[in-house]
């Protein structure tokens, strides 16, 4: 029988006052029966509107079959055929833009809480299961992945699934990029993506870290190595300032410099190599995923007050709902329409306050969204002794730099042709922030599994 | 894993590693640096390539212990390995086209200064080197910059060894004598710097300074390393580490170097007492 409830089985999660002062994870994830009993509420539609919505094409009505089944192992199994990382997107995909919002059931009332139960599968996976995958046979072809983030993992992923013989190279002293230094513990703990990076070892993916592409080793040079194909998810790694004064105090962070302080080095816990501020009063400017989890960050380190000064209305945010409302319950202040001008420092070079100018909403401008505009004589300041800066990143210049040949547009972008990947280099494919732009963990997934295919039918159409 | 593959202590403070790193010393250049980190859990700290042999895949660093990362550095001896070693970073000092250049070293500074002293020496450049230490105990790299230099002086700021008196001291005797430098490249402590690119912009004479600030992934992905120079913020890691002397805002520099200060102190003591106790 169906479960006809019109809302969600909700999701056991920490109590906002107690989970704003840990790194633990927020979600605590479904038991067995809450699963089955979401499970139940999908009404396996024969066109599985639901598929469509995701950007990896799980499908979606299948496996949810077998949860209902209560072959989670078997669910698992149909999930890995299209995702790399189903721990990671069950836990950070927007699936109330994607494959939520196509669902039936959504209409009159909750869609079925996919996210959710992708989630409960990968977790019994990997609590449950000990076979180690199995390791395809090789094809004898060498690819290289540049950038061991989202779309670079799932690339090498679907290669190796398809018998290359694929190596990451990683800038940083770990794979996993966003998913390691910028998204936080408790939205998605480490231990999660190692494991999932660990599969793809597995499987016959090398990761190499410590390999600085455009510097190490130029693009041309891989293929001097023998590589036959190149894949470039190296991200939009570059933060923006805002370029007002005030803003190379001793206090003001870019949100990756902080986040990265924090995820990647560790620098919440106690005794940890590397140093953060443990400041009182934190402004976190910007309104994206990026801006909310530097909030909740500041917080978690003991901050009493952390705002999220933001220049639109809560309306434009590009931040996920979850992530705002999760935010909110942790006691995160909401400064909307207000644009610092300003930083002002102690005298020894401290950041002590934050001037900001409030805001109105005129026009919409060439995005649509309707432009802010400053409301005179409304200028004040407000009591900071930490700002962080999470306004937008853009792509390195590292690669693009370095390689002959390979187009990029007046953003810095890589320009590709189609979903393909395919760069105005031979042989070379590009996805990810590399080529959008800051945007989503799954559209980079999206992109590396087109890239994947790609590759796999330039290098079949060469023999 | 990065194995050391010899140790020299230069003074009390200072030691040199050399460190197997092939791929990094097949493209390092002067002027360049690499981040580390010693272990598992441990800190990136940013050293600037001292030397490398393309042939051997080699890689020297010196550092100075300051803190309590390089004092976990300095516990390591030959045979045992950096969990992490990357690079090279950073654009290469630029040494095209000078005939005649000043070199200042401060400290272990000199540790930078002498690949690029070495590079022009080998180009044919002349070079007049000008290195400063606080006293006679903590010279190092004498022979080396000899070697590579047409003129050299060695200043210590208590006398006890060489000419008593600041590097600043002999780049203004040298310019009144009348020299004429394309450039003066300094590097060494940031107020040293500052003392220098003050003097030679009297002078006219262009300098170029090697910048380090507090950094941490090193390749541009954080901007914590960043410097006002011409009114503009640069990323040292990447647009640097070698800037116009006479653009860099010194005293914005000084400040941010210090925004870690009492952490780095506390984390000092504690590496100290734990030390100790492993001694005992």
């Amino acid at each position: 029988m169906p479960n006809m409830s019109l809302t969600k089985n909700p999701m056991p999660v920490q109590e906002p006052d107690v989970r704003n002062h840990n790194f633990e994870e927020v979600a605590l994830g479904y038991t067995k029966e809450q699963a089955v009993d979401e499970a139940n509420r999908c009404l396996h539609c024969k066109h599985k509107p639901c598929v469509a919505g995701c950007p990896v094409a799980i499908d979606i009505p299948e496996f949810i079959a077998k949860i209902k089944e209560e072959d989670f192992e078997g669910a698992y199994q149909i999930i890995s055929k299209s995702s790399s990382l189903p721990a990671v997107c069950g836990r950070v995909c927007p699936q109330e833009t994607q494959c939520e919002s196509k669902c039936v059931r959504g209409v009159k009332g909750e869609p079925v809480a996919i996210g959710r139960l992708e989630r409960f599968v990968a977790d019994y996976h990997m609590a449950n299961c000990k076979a180690a995958p199995v390791k395809p046979e090789s094809n004898g072809h060498k690819v290289a992945v540049i950038g061991a983030g989202p779309s670079g993992l799932t690339c090498a992923g679907d290669l190796a699934k398809a018998g290359y013989e694929v190596t990451v190279f990683e800038a940083l002293h770990t794979a996993g990029g966003v998913l390691v230094y910028g998204i936080p513990q408790f939205r998605l703990p480490k231990e999660i993506v190692q494991r999932e990076i660990d599969t793809l070892k597995e499987i016959g993916v090398k990761v190499e870290t410590n390999m600085v592409i455009g510097k190490v080793l130029s693009i041309d040079e891989l293929f001097e190595d023998g590589f036959e194909a190149i894949f470039i998810g190296s991200g939009a790694g570059l933060p923006r300032f805002m370029n007002i004064p005030g803003e190379n105090l001793k206090g003001v962070y870019s949100a990756n410099e902080f986040l990265t302080r924090v995820n990647l080095m560790k620098a919440y816990r106690e005794g940890s190599a590397t140093p953060i501020q443990h400041a009182k009063k934190v402004a976190v400017v910007g309104g994206g995923n990026v801006a909310m989890d530097a909030a909740r960050c500041a917080k978690r380190l003991g901050a009493e007050e952390v705002s999220i000064v933001y220049r639109r209305s809560e309306a434009e945010m590009p931040a996920r709902l979850e992530e705002v409302e999760h935010a909110k319950e942790e006691g995160i202040v909401f400064r909307v329409l207000n644009n610092p001008t300003e930083i002002l420092g102690t005298e020894d070079g401290f950041v002590k306050g934050m001037r900001c100018v409030r805001m109105e909403l005129g026009e919409p401008d060439a995005s649509g969204r309707r432009r802010p505009v400053e409301i005179p004589d409304s200028e004040y300041v407000l009591d900071v002794d930490c700002v962080i800066m999470s306004i937008g990143t853009s792509p390195n210049p590292l690669i693009r730099n370095t390689t002959k040949g390979l187009d990029t547009n007046r953003h810095g972008c890589i320009i590709t042709e189609d979903e393909s990947g395919q760069t105005s280099r031979e042989g070379v494919y590009a996805g990810g922030d590399a080529v959008t732009g800051a945007a989503t963990v799954i559209l980079a997934m999206g992109a590396g599994k087109h890239a994947a295919k790609a590759i796999d039918e330039y290098i079949q159409a060469k023999k | 894993m990065y194995e050391i593959l010899k140790k020299t202590i230069l003074n009390p403070t200072v030691a040199r590693m050399e460190i197997a790193a092939p791929l990094v010393a097949k493209k390092a250049e002067p002027g360049q640096f690499i981040i580390l980190r010693v272990d598992e859990g441990g800190e990136r700290i940013p050293l600037t390539v001292a030397d490398f042999d393309r042939e051997k895949g080699t890689v020297t660093i010196i550092y100075q212990i300051v803190g309590a990362t390089t004092m976990a550095l300095n516990q390591l001896e030959e045979g045992d390995c950096l969990h992490d070693f990357v690079g090279p970073l950073g654009t290469p000092s630029h040494t095209e086209g000078l005939k005649k250049v000043a070199v200042i070293g401060g400290g272990v500074g000199c540790a930078i200064a002498f690949p690029v002293a070495k590079k022009l020496h080998e180009q044919g450049t002349e070079v007049h080197s000008i290195v400063g230490f606080r006293n006679k105990d903590l010279v190092i790299l004498e022979e080396e910059f000899s070697a590579v230099s047409d003129k050299m002086v060695m200043m210590t700021d208590d006398g006890s060894y060489g000419t008593k008196g600041l590097v600043t001291n002999a780049l203004k005797e040298l310019l009144d004598a009348g020299e004429q430098y394309d450039e003066v490249i300094a590097i060494g402590p940031l107020i040293m710097m500052k003392f220098v690119a003050k003097l030679t912009k009297e002078y006219g004479v262009k300098t170029i300074v090697s910048m380090n600030p507090i950094m941490i992934d090193g390749t541009g992905m954080c901007g914590g390393c960043r410097l006002s120079v011409g009114g503009q913020v640069k990323f040292a890691c990447v647009d640097g580490p070698d800037f116009d002397g006479h653009e860099v805002d010194f005293d914005e520099a000084m400040e941010r170097a210090t925004m870690y200060k009492e952490f780095e102190r506390h984390q000092y003591d504690e590496a100290c007492n734990l030390f100790q106790k492993e001694v005992r």
